[in-house]
């Protein structure tokens, strides 16, 4: 698989990290030399200094040859013209990176009619993941398959659950909910859990499940699963301005706290319903002022990473609310992991996930396709969900029979739209969906769930 | 410093040596020679500590450039060391100092050896002594990055510390596929050469141990009198190759994916072989005297100068008896070397170019002091750290370079002699001039200054750094 990208930004390098895992040949274009020799050192890529968009860097990075191209500089003009030169000089797929909302709209327009097969809106997924999470306040992460008929629900052990100590087969057996549990971290360790494990007051417990399952199930262990009723979001950029849309359409009124008076009176205008503060986020008084205390969330969005968690420690003294921060540069996520903020938001990831998702279904053509990949556990684990469009050797056998490897577990089975647990006399059957979580990386075909 | 990764790859190396010498031990049955018995101790020895070494892969997987460039010095140490150890034990070459002399001399691709007369050697050593230029040529370390799954830093900070030139550029995405696409080129570059060889009726044997040696651009040759004794056909065919293996591979890589207009942009190559005819061209005037024939002299011209700057040191008659013009013309070609990425030694091409280029940029910024102008190769601009790079491996190189006339002086040669021994071996040429030309040998130097030399030629072949880095303090240093 030869694949170049372009703009050796964040996202630029933490795409290339994840795909040099995974056997491809990854040439990589950017304009500072700077930047091309340091990852040289840690990536083995071929690097080239030059201009994205222009036909001779291209052509000198194998644009001919090449299978796709991730165009993710900071310009979208920049990252669109990249993947028009490269499909009028090659046969490959292309995947643009456009975050202006301007062209927002225009996304069906950009991919039918200039051709570019995949445009990531790294701004628009955040606000959307955070979207979810303020819907659902007492997961720490959210991701959704099949459309959102399933979702992978991460969420901390509290004590007055009442689940300390219980294994997992006693959990399932006295609640009586079909969930499924799918990954528990605890301090030091992080597994794909048997039905004999046991969990602990103070582990996070990622669960596999429908939304009215899992509705269901958080009731009974008595976790608030209602949404939000009011947000107060720091920083006024782009993030925040496709959140506070999204919040305001679900009825969850939003306070926008921004420093710049022209980008407040911008938002102002594009968002009427929305409450404008123009004042500095860290002013303790004006947070006070504005009831931080009473709210039920609060998103610190600004440009700083530092900025951000630091805002998310304070409000987590003084109030209960539901705390999202948003994290770009730092590469300590370990370390923030630990600070017990509630969620952290890192849109570079999302990004990558996103664009790994495809590169991985391009990459198979054995008759199954990765619908959904997601990296879990601190990029230990991955979920992904597979769809089963030809006769493989996994098809028609109960999942019992088959010879499955370590740290793997079949989460869901979507069988013409009906998703449930499968159990172990279930088939999985031409036309299915299925939901992997493993701990191992860069399956690309439903076979390799089997032993080798 | 990570040692567990060090030492797992030079337990890669002890194994690769140990596989390596089945050549010669596989020759010493063919002839039933009982050297082959050092040969076999040897092989035994290297995997006795090869294989512990690599029984476990370390966890530990921090590899910066500091680990590459030490990982690199040790292991063509160690190798030298072994490579030394058959020669000592089939009593070929009973003195240590020698036989260490003799195997550096070997797998710098140098050339220079202290034997008097080879032809007495068994056949299984002499062949080894070819192989290790064939094994030196292309680096040993690329040959493990082909093999070994290493991955994330490791391969370029490996394949920077032994690749020589001032800056190295890959191929294709992989380090590994580079490594195996570099090999596959030397690999059949070498063939290619054997089967030419073998049609112009020279025997299997020599055949191979002067393809090994051409395609190292080594020069240990199998006869006393080098290769004088061949006829004019393979002469002519060594002279071709050593030429050719002179060139950066890079340039037959463009040749293979069929990018031929890449390939005559490269000014390297262009500049590399204008030398060449121009050398030629002098030389063959200014011995014309001596050999009556134009063709006879060209020839003579053009294999000493090939020989010469591709640092192969192979010799078909004994230029240190040339008139002085050719004398002064080949030992400056001995500094000027071959191209970067090609199995030559020497300052290289590419160097002497960079050097011209921002002499000539000095001179413009006199006359306009506000210029401001970059220094370009290949139609791409240089970047400054490389410019810097060159800089300050052009006054190591002085330093060392008169450090070690200096040093060798105790011995009390005169300064012909002392001069081209160092330029011969720094630049892992072979012969030099007067006591060390074509027809003597290193023999008469003290241990000391075999120590000097053979130092000279892992630096010259090393690119100087390093060797040196495994001398300062910080290096070791925990912190």
């Amino acid at each position: 698989m030869q694949i170049i990208i372009v703009g050796c930004g964040k996202v630029g390098r933490t795409l290339a990290e994840q795909l040099q895992e995974e056997e491809s040949d990854i040439t990589l274009i950017d304009v500072s030399a700077n930047v091309i020799n340091s990852l040289q050192d840690d990536i083995d890529a071929m690097g080239i200094v030059g201009n994205g968009a222009s036909i001779n860097t291209l052509m000198e990075a194998g644009v001919d040859k090449a299978d796709i191209l991730i165009a993710v500089t900071g310009s979208d003009e920049m990252n669109l013209l990249c993947c028009l030169i490269a499909q009028k000089t090659g046969h490959c797929q292309t995947i643009a990176r456009v975050r202006n909302p301007i062209y927002g709209n225009e996304i069906s327009f950009i991919k039918k009619r200039l051709g570019v097969n995949m445009i990531i809106n790294p701004e628009l997924a955040a606000a959307q993941e955070i979207s979810r999470l303020l819907r659902f306040p007492s997961a720490i992460k959210i991701d959704t398959f099949s459309r959102g008929r399933v979702e992978l629900l991460k969420f901390k052990v509290l004590p007055e659950f009442g689940l300390d100590g219980m294994t997992i087969s006693r959990i399932t057996e006295t609640l009586k909910c079909d969930v499924l549990f799918c990954a528990v971290e605890s301090r030091d360790q992080v597994s794909i859990p048997g039905g004999n494990h046991m969990i602990h007051n103070g582990d996070n417990v990622s669960i596999l499940a429908s939304p009215v399952n899992a509705a269901a199930f958080f009731k009974k262990i008595g976790l608030k699963t209602h949404q939000v009723k009011n947000a107060i979001i720091v920083g006024g950029g782009t993030i925040s301005y496709y959140l506070a849309k999204a919040l305001l359409d679900m009825n969850i009124s939003v306070k926008i706290i921004e420093q710049n008076t022209a980008r407040c009176e911008t938002l102002s205008d594009l968002l009427p319903n929305a409450t404008i503060i123009n004042g500095d986020g860290t002013n303790r008084n004006l947070l006070m002022e504005e009831g931080l205390p009473q709210t039920e969330a609060f998103v610190s969005l600004t440009n700083l990473d530092e900025e951000n968690v630091f805002l998310a420690l304070f409000a987590k003294t003084i109030s209960n609310a539901k705390l999202v921060a948003k994290v770009n540069r730092l590469a300590f996520d370990d370390v923030i992991d630990n600070l017990d903020i509630g969620s952290v938001i890192y849109p570079k990831y999302i990004t990558s996930d996103t664009i790994l998702q495809y590169v991985r279904a391009m990459q198979n053509s054995i008759g199954s396709n990765v619908e959904t990949l997601y990296h879990i556990l601190d990029n230990k684990a991955e979920a992904l969900e597979f769809a089963i469009r030809d006769n493989s050797p996994v098809v028609g056998i109960p999942l019992s029979e088959l010879n499955l490897r370590q740290n793997l577990l079949v989460g869901y089975l979507n069988h013409n739209g009906v998703v449930k647990i499968p159990r172990g006399h279930d088939t999985i059957q031409v036309g299915d969906t299925v939901i992997i979580v493993t701990t191992h990386k860069g399956l690309r075909d439903i076979t390799d769930i089997l032993e080798k | 410093m990570n040692y567990s990764i060090i030492f797992y790859i030079i337990g890669w190396i002890l194994k690769l040596e140990a596989i390596f010498m089945f050549l010669p031990g596989i020759t010493a049955v063919i002839y039933g020679e009982t050297s082959g018995f050092a040969f076999l101790i040897t092989i035994i020895i290297c995997l006795a500590l090869g294989i512990p070494l690599t029984w476990k892969k370390p966890s530990k997987k921090a590899f910066y450039t500091k680990e590459g460039f030490v990982t690199v010095a040790l292991s063509w140490i160690v190798l030298s060391i072994m490579g030394a150890l058959p020669f000592i034990f089939s009593g070929s070459i009973p003195n240590p100092v020698d036989a260490i002399f003799e195997t550096v001399s070997g797998f710098t691709t140098t050339g220079a050896s202290i034997l008097a007369d080879v032809e007495i050697l068994p056949h299984c050593v002499l062949i080894w002594r070819s192989f290790t230029h064939w094994i030196g040529g292309m680096g040993v370390l690329v040959f493990i990055l082909s093999l070994l799954p290493l991955t994330g830093g490791y391969h370029m900070n490996l394949m920077k510390a032994e690749s020589p030139g001032p800056s190295v550029s890959k191929l294709v995405p992989k380090v590994q596929s580079t490594a195996k696409i570099l090999y596959g080129i030397y690999f059949v570059m070498t063939v290619i050469q054997i089967i030419l060889l073998l049609l112009g009726g020279m025997p299997l044997f020599d055949s191979l141990c002067t393809a090994f040696g051409t395609a190292g651009t080594g020069g240990f040759g199998i006869k006393s009198d080098s290769m004088a004794g061949y006829s004019t056909y393979l002469q002519v065919v060594i002279t071709i190759f050593m030429i050719l293996f002179g060139i950066n591979f890079n340039a037959y890589f463009l040749l293979i994916t069929r990018k031929f207009a890449q390939v005559f942009k490269m000014e390297e190559v262009r500049y590399y072989l204008g030398i060449i005819a121009i050398a030629v061209l002098i030389i063959t005037c200014n011995i014309y005297h001596m050999y009556g024939s134009v063709s006879e002299s060209l020839q003579q011209a053009a294999f000493q100068v090939g020989s010469i700057i591709t640092t192969t040191g192979y010799a078909t008659t004994d230029f240190n008896l040339w008139p002085e013009i050719s004398r002064t013309i080949l030992v400056m070609l001995m500094f000027v070397g071959a191209c970067a990425g090609s199995t030559g030694g020497g300052i290289k091409v590419s160097r002497i170019l960079i050097l011209c280029k921002t002499i000539r940029k000095e001179l413009h910024i006199f006359l306009h002091p506000n210029a401001v102008k970059k220094i370009k190769m290949d139609g791409k601009v240089i970047p400054h750290e490389v410019l810097r790079s060159t800089n300050i491996f052009i006054i190591v190189y002085i330093l060392i370079f008169a450090g070690s006339i200096f040093l060798i002086a105790f011995d009390d040669f005169d300064l012909i002699t002392n001069f081209t021994a160092v330029a011969a071996t720094f630049n892992n040429i072979g012969p030099g001039l007067e006591i060390v030309g074509p027809i003597g040998n290193f023999e008469m130097f003290s241990w000391f200054s075999k120590i000097v030399l053979s130092f000279d030629m892992l630096a010259g072949r090393l690119e100087i750094f390093p060797l040196l880095l495994l001398f300062v303090r910080d290096t070791w240093k925990k912190f």
